[in-house]
């Protein structure tokens, strides 16, 4: 096994060798030499707080995907959509690579990484040493990048200022839930992972 | 001013957990805390976001071409391409939709390729000016890249909307699937790219 060694940090943007600084809450480590930002103290969430925003953000998105986000009438037609429906659509009309990639960004890896934080958060505290930990935390890491439900919130916005030019639009339910979930996703996501993986013991170095 | 490196030390960021390891003469290392291969650099990332790189700049000429949604009414059919959608923001009474949308849609993954290439280019030279700058360039374009999908929602969400059988239906176009194609290249792209490399050479010779 390599030594481990957690009192130097590395800057994973220029590679700059640092000693690991104690930060007090709220404040973050910048490089010196390139800038970017190194890591930073998140007291105000400790992992109990992660999983109750977590469970919130999960319901949230679940009713977000099944209720309609608009309702429109047009010559004296009036019907609503879901995003699980306009989805469906793009993929019966047979556009699946457009339809997969709306799915996957907007419902796939959101829902995955929910799933995987709560297994995360309740099995961190009783065995960080797992390899399922470890399984989950890389996971994450990995699909966290193509979930876009911010870009999302504010491409139904600009869809609902086309559409209104010629139909009328009423907002629904999961126009609202939409919101509320960028805004938990948010708070999730600026939590740093690093503090997650800091909580993994160490092995013994071997002689 | 001259700061020691990890690789200059002869250790290795762990890219998974952030861990700093000592490999010591370890063949293939792995880190101790996580598990992943520890590699020194990203493995050929120069290669690997080159070949993401051409492949996006090839698909953004069908993206900007060919129609991204087709509006189907009584009396006729017409295509959008990106573009056009644009024009019809700026002349419907939305120049600020117009422009939100020209920068993302257009404007952002162009920009990104060329930073990239950029990047990529200076890298492979060894340029040691203007590192600081590359650096900002890079966090920016990691940070961007993702709303450049803004398009592909507002075509998921319009077609999937607008159903007045009898008045008008819209589809998706193939230029949707070939621009999505180009938003997740250049995303993978700014991923396989190691932005060590920016500093790599330059540190060598000074
Ligand atoms: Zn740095
Ligand atoms: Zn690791």
């Amino acid at each position: 096994m390599p030594k481990p060694l957690p009192a130097l940090i590395a800057c994973p943007h220029c590679d700059a060798l640092y000693r690991r600084p104690t930060l007090g809450p709220g404040e973050r480590a910048r490089c010196a030499r390139c800038n970017a930002p190194l890591y930073r103290e998140s007291i105000r969430l400790d992992p109990d707080h992660l999983l109750a925003l977590v469970i919130a953000a999960a319901i949230t998105l679940v009713i977000a995907n099944v209720s309609p986000v608009v309702r429109l009438s047009a010559g004296g037609i009036t019907h609503s959509a879901s995003l699980i429906g306009s989805i469906g659509i793009l993929w019966q009309e047979g556009r699946a690579l457009t339809a997969m990639l709306a799915f996957a960004t907007t419902i796939g890896f959101p829902v995955a990484e929910l799933a995987a934080f709560t297994v995360l958060l309740v099995l961190i505290r009783r065995k960080p040493g797992s390899p399922l930990v470890a399984a989950l935390l890389r996971g994450i890491q990995m699909v966290r990048p193509w979930g876009m439900t911010e870009v999302f919130m504010l491409g139904i916005v600009v869809a609902l200022v086309k559409i209104s030019h010629t139909a009328q639009v009423v907002p629904g339910v999961a126009l609202f839930a939409f919101a509320a979930l960028t805004i938990l996703l948010t708070v999730i996501i600026s939590y740093d992972l690093k503090a997650l993986w800091a909580l993994r013991p160490l092995p013994e170095a071997d002689p | 001013m001259t700061l020691p490196t990890a690789r200059a030390e002869g250790l290795i960021l762990c890219e998974t957990c952030g861990l700093v390891c000592d490999p010591g003469d370890r063949p293939d290392p792995h880190c101790p805390r996580c598990g992943a291969a520890l590699h020194v650099r990203k493995v050929d990332s120069i290669k690997r976001t080159w070949a993401l790189l051409i492949a996006a700049a090839i698909l953004y000429v069908p993206a900007n071409l060919l129609p991204v949604m087709v509006t189907y009414t009584l009396f006729n059919t017409s295509r959008d391409t990106i573009m056009s959608g644009i024009v019809y923001f700026w002349k419907s009474g939305s120049p600020d939709l117009a422009i939100l949308i020209f920068a993302v849609s257009i404007f952002i993954p162009l920009a990104k390729i060329l930073c990239m290439v950029l990047l990529l280019v200076a890298a492979q030279y060894g340029v040691d000016r203007g590192l600081r700058q590359r650096a900002l360039m890079f966090r920016v374009i990691e940070f961007v890249g993702r709303w450049s999908m803004l398009d592909i929602f507002v075509i998921t969400m319009t077609v999937g909307m607008v159903r007045f059988r009898s008045l008008a239906t819209i589809d998706a176009g193939p230029g949707a699937a070939a621009f999505g194609a180009v938003v997740v290249l250049t995303m993978i792209a700014a991923h396989t790219f190691d932005p060590r490399l920016i500093w790599d050479r330059s540190e060598k010779k000074s």
